[in-house]
């Protein structure tokens, strides 16, 4: 081990109340950012949910639609035209929107978000099934619910029954972990039952699920679609994400209080390390004025700071990656689950080499500024 | 005649303006040869610290020039500076000032790491030099395990490990009993000795006279020269004793 580092951990490591109060800070820093950019992944990735369960390569929706939530309609004769285009092989209608769910022996009314669609489409289908399949929501009043929502519906599996919109409805398939960062309960039905849910017109349709044919060129068929069915936008499903997260994440500014809030733990963090290694380098003072007397250079002294900061930014990384697996663990199957992919590790990796960094200039701020005869008159 | 390994012409430092302005050292030249002990004495607020920061490079006169080696530390940077205390000057300070979470070996190895000197070598040296300073066993202890003597002795190893050319020492035996005192000032006569090192101990310590080729006095920032030979005999019997 370079002398420097030795000198760099036993500094850090001698003062073991003052360190351990140090690694607290930066862990409740990181794991603090380490959380709201998890809940903001998370996050991201519900309001995308259904986007990335669909098959679809063009989703066509109603001009000015915001996200897979918005409830705007078309006429459903769209469909038609669209599959008069070249090198269309299907476009699938679904019918959204919110209704009332009544709990049974007139309980209390739930909202619930309707997803409706032919059972026999492939654009989007319930999916996880655990009880019942997809062919039995063609039976009479049948809709799939997922099983975290048991107790908010008053239902206990399948065959339990309650009222959308005063209509009688029977749970026939049961799915496993299709939550909805609304809160609203998904519910999954045929396409005609969805719209006598909603009090929508025959005519009316929420979206259609474009698939291509093999080879065929989709920016043409786009075109096509665009110039041939008016009132409506054609997005590819990405662009769908991206709209649909741009708007939950940003416009309705939930996204810009993850960021505030991870932004205010880097600051902490940063506050924190930066006290820390001055504190701990004024105290030192006596010790790097005679090592300067001596003739060592101010590089060699920043290089014991700037270790000093990079073991604790690597101890405190570790501890707040334990804790951090931890929180992922007991969130995964809650409302909004705490994602933290690779990248992201990778991503707060660097941030807290910048903040050890940052922080290190302060302490190296005052190291420059060491008089050596100092050692002359203590 | 041999050539200075230091020399300092007129050296003035001046510290305030106008009718505040005090003359910590008023035109200072001083030689310092190789093989020989001289002692800077002097009372309190004499100008001794002020001189011994200029001469070892720390602190940049008024006024004057300083040479070290040849080299001139005349309109020298701070890291020009540090460069000329590496590589031609060792100190001693009065507080010892040894890193408190090293060993007293990795203490001395410290002042070689800074240097670019490092690994088994770099080891292999300072247990030499703490053996040379009566400390082989104690390689291991951390200065707050170490007593007064034993400290200063480890600083005086980390001093000389890089062998330079001039030894500064600033009241090296204030802090400690007489015969510590002795055996430190004893070290450093020897070291002008065996390495032809120019040592410049600052000191009130009058224990330490008879260990000194030179004495300077210095009072009110001006230097003043006196013949060791003028000195009285039994300090010398002293020195022989020991």
């Amino acid at each position: 081990m370079p002398l420097s580092l030795k000198l760099a951990s036993r500094n850090l490591f001698h003062d073991r109340l003052r360190f351990i109060a140090t690694l607290v800070g930066i862990v409740f820093s990181v794991v603090l950012v380490m959380v709201q950019m998890g809940l903001y992944a998370g996050f991201g990735r519900m309001v995308t949910l259904m986007i990335d369960h669909a098959t679809a390569d063009l989703w066509i929706v109603s001009r000015g639609t915001n996200s897979m939530e918005d409830i705007s309609q078309f006429d459903k004769n769209a469909r038609d035209k669209v599959l008069a285009i070249d090198g269309v092989a299907e476009a699938i209608p679904l019918v959204i929107g919110f209704s009332d769910w009544h709990l049974p022996a007139g309980g209390e009314r739930t909202a619930v978000f309707i997803v409706g669609s032919n059972p026999k489409d492939r654009g989007l289908q319930p999916w996880n099934i655990v009880e019942g399949t997809l062919d039995d929501l063609s039976s009479p009043n049948a809709v799939a619910v997922d099983r975290s929502y048991y107790e908010r519906l008053g239902v206990t599996g399948i065959g339990s029954s309650a009222e959308i919109n005063r209509q009688k409805v029977r749970v026939a398939a049961i799915t496993d972990g299709i939550r909805s960062f609304t809160t609203m309960p998904y519910v999954f039905t045929e396409i005609d039952r969805a719209r006598s849910y909603l009090d929508l017109p025959p005519t009316k349709i929420s979206q259609l699920l474009v698939q291509i044919k093999p080879g065929a060129d989709i920016n043409r068929i786009r075109q096509d679609i665009q110039s041939n069915v008016t009132g409506v936008e054609v997005l590819t499903s990405n662009e769908f994400r991206d709209r649909s997260r741009s708007f939950w994440l940003f416009q309705t500014g939930a996204g810009a209080a993850l960021w505030a809030g991870a932004l205010l733990g880097v600051i902490v963090g940063t506050a924190i390390l930066a006290q820390t290694l001055y504190s701990n380098t004024k105290e030192h003072l006596p010790e790097f004025a005679a090592l300067r007397a001596i003739g060592c250079s101010n590089r060699y002294i920043f290089r014991v700071i700037r270790y000093q900061a990079l073991l604790n930014a690597v101890l405190g990384f570790c501890i707040a990656a334990v804790i951090g697996a931890g929180v992922v663990h007991f969130t995964a199957k809650s409302a909004l689950p705490i994602v933290i992919t690779p990248v992201q590790v990778l991503v707060l990796f660097v941030l807290i080499l910048l903040m050890c960094t940052v922080s290190a200039i302060v302490a190296i701020a005052r190291v420059t500024r060491i008089d050596p005869v100092m050692v002359l008159t203590r | 005649m041999t050539e200075p390994i230091l020399e300092a012409k007129n050296l003035t430092k001046t510290f305030g303006r106008g009718h505040v302005q005090v003359r910590a050292v008023d035109s200072a030249s001083l030689s310092l040869a190789g093989g020989k002990l001289t002692l800077l004495m002097g009372p309190s607020g004499s100008g001794k610290t002020t001189l011994l920061s200029i001469l070892g490079c720390m602190l940049t006169p008024s006024k004057g020039t300083l040479r070290v080696c040849g080299v001139s530390a005349e309109k020298a940077g701070r890291e020009k500076l540090a460069e000329i205390r590496r590589t031609h000057i060792g100190f001693i300070f009065q507080s010892y000032h040894l890193f408190p979470t090293l060993t007293a070996a990795e203490n001395i190895q410290l002042a070689l790491d800074i240097r670019g000197e490092n690994g088994r070598e770099a080891e292999a040296r300072s247990r030499k030099l703490l053996e040379k300073v009566g400390l082989a066993r104690r390689a291991g202890a951390f200065p707050r395990e170490l007593s007064g003597g034993e400290q200063q002795r480890v600083a005086i190893a980390r001093a000389i490990v890089a062998n330079p050319s001039v030894i500064l020492a600033d009241e090296p035996t204030a802090a400690l009993d007489a015969n510590n005192g002795r055996a430190v000032m004893s070290i450093l006569s020897g070291l002008a000795k065996e390495h032809d090192s120019a040592v410049l101990v600052v000191s009130h310590d009058s224990r330490a006279v008879p260990f000194a080729d030179r004495i300077i006095y210095i009072e009110d920032g001006t230097l003043m020269d006196e013949d060791p030979a003028e000195r009285t005999r039994p300090a010398r019997k002293n020195r022989q004793k020991n």
